[in-house]
């Protein structure tokens, strides 16, 4: 069992992503097992696991863009991928998918007029993701991080109701990160539903409520502190591994 | 067709924006067909015309004129739209309110109007400097060489879901274009071929487009028979476009 209806009970406000017995196979093997969850609109959901647990896969669940085998998945009270949510949902990829020959402020420009915004949401956007100086600049000549934040500003600047980022921090130094996550913050804070993958257990102090997911499953959805009390653990690494070895002696969370 | 007028546009110019930077690319899809004229040219200078026939540099300029438009936008398409699904921004497009036809009609768009600027150029040489002369208009030429284009920017869109890599995309080519070109009546008269040969180009696009380029050379004026096979080339563009459209999937496995 997970976790939770403990959440959305804390929250009566409208959900903002409710899976249901959600199953995936991906490559003849399974990706996704029974994963139930809800998310509330307006907050930070950090989805932690190792590399290859199905971080992803959940990711695009959540988007529309992933084939299921079964079970739902309902964002904004619309099944997955539907038309009218793909103006209300941003997804940014792991890998930077932008133009590479283009400029920043092109790349951002061509996604603003696919949502529909102007201009001046193309010069707030790049400003906000802290390019304003690089803005002529083709993408292909920005490093990676830089590159990773016009991917981002490509999808901020549809103004998405829910945005889905795989792992945005990699390869920023801590100053970015930093920013980065304080800028989440105040999108959080105006409404914005973000859910933020990572396997670096130390941003998860940032997100009001984590997913832990192993092989598929997802073993808890408690917030931080939360998880620190049910496992006596100060360090969330710690935490998480306490975490994975009681399933493996088969204990419940 | 177009499903959001602005989002098509919008593609149209991100995609010329695109080709722009890549100036290397800009000029070979100019001039290259040009020098292919010429040199036809002096290839043909000295062979002898038996007297009441029309020399062989025409009947092969006209040809070449409807098939090289052909074969450069089928390979830069093939390669431009592989690079799309590769570098994931095509997934990522897929996600937002952009349709696919918007998608496909701006690329059908940006490299008509690059192929427009080509056969231009290339019947301008031919006809003012190489003297080249066909009973019909120019204009005609320029007209059936943009169509033709238009079909290598249809088939290419097909073919690129077809190769997962660059190299793949290259290699399509030689199957496409090849069989086309020894089939479409340049070097044997369509009506002198064997009959399941002849079967075989009846159902090849390239024929229709040889054959009304042989109209427009011998008839002043248009034919009914050179707008019936650009209406025939004109269907094999609509059909190459719909199974295009059917290989964009946004969910994927």
């Amino acid at each position: 069992m997970t976790e939770a209806p403990e959440s959305s009970a804390a929250r009566p406000a409208p959900l903002a992503v409710e899976i249901h017995g959600l199953d995936v196979t991906r490559g003849g093997a399974p990706a996704l097992l029974d994963v139930t969850l809800s998310i509330a609109r307006g907050s930070i959901t950090g989805l932690l696991g190792p590399s290859g647990c199905g971080k992803t896969t959940l990711m695009r669940c959540v988007v529309g863009t992933q084939i299921v085998e079964s079970g739902t998945v309902t964002v904004l009270g619309r099944p997955a991928g539907s038309a009218p949510l793909r103006s209300r949902v941003g997804y940014v990829t792991q890998e930077p998918s932008v133009y590479l020959d283009i400029s920043i402020r092109d790349n951002v420009r061509y996604f603003a007029s696919l949502y529909g915004r102007g201009n001046d949401a193309v010069a707030e956007t790049i400003e906000a993701v802290g390019l304003s100086a690089h803005a002529h600049h083709a993408a292909g000549d920005l490093s990676g991080g830089q590159l990773s934040r016009v991917s981002l500003a490509c999808a901020l600047v549809g103004r998405p109701e829910v945005l889905v980022l795989d792992e945005p921090t990699v390869g920023l130094d801590p100053v970015l990160r930093a920013e980065l996550w304080e800028h989440f913050a105040s999108l959080a804070a105006s409404g914005t539903t973000l859910l933020v993958s990572s396997h670096v257990m130390d941003e998860a102090d940032h997100c009001e409520s984590l997913l832990l997911l192993r092989e598929g499953r997802l073993l808890a959805h408690v917030p931080p502190d939360e998880l620190r009390r049910r496992t006596g653990k100060s360090n969330l690494e710690e935490a998480f591994l306490v975490l994975i070895r009681d399933q493996q002696v088969g204990v419940q969370p | 067709m177009i499903v959001n007028p602005r989002i098509y546009a919008a593609s149209t110019t991100r995609i010329l924006r695109q080709l722009r930077t890549d100036r290397r690319t800009v000029a070979m899809i100019l001039f290259v067909p040009s020098l292919i004229m010429v040199l036809l040219y002096f290839l043909y200078q000295n062979v002898p015309t038996p007297a009441g026939q029309v020399p062989l540099f025409d009947r092969i300029a006209i040809t070449m004129l409807g098939i090289i438009p052909f074969i450069v936008m089928f390979l830069v398409t093939s390669i431009a739209m592989q690079r799309e699904r590769s570098s994931g921004t095509l997934e990522r497009l897929l996600t937002t309110p952009l349709s696919k036809l918007d998608l496909l009609a701006g690329y059908g768009t940006a490299f008509s109007i690059a192929a427009t600027a080509q056969a231009a150029l290339a019947c301008g040489v031919a006809f003012w400097f190489l003297s080249l002369t066909t009973q019909g208009s120019a204009l005609w030429v320029i007209l059936i060489a943009v169509v033709n284009a238009v079909l290598g920017v249809a088939l290419g869109l097909l073919c690129s879901a077809f190769a997962r890599t660059e190299f793949q995309a290259v290699q399509f080519m030689p199957v496409i274009v090849i069989p086309q070109l020894l089939l479409c009546g340049l070097l044997v008269p369509r009506n002198q071929l064997p009959q399941w040969l002849e079967w075989i180009s009846n159902v090849l696009p390239l024929s229709y487009a040889v054959e009304a380029l042989q109209q427009v050379a011998t008839h002043p004026g248009t034919t009914a028979l050179m707008w019936r096979d650009l209406g025939i080339v004109a269907l094999f563009v609509a059909v190459a476009l719909g199974l295009g459209a059917a290989t964009l999937r946004r969910r994927t496995p």
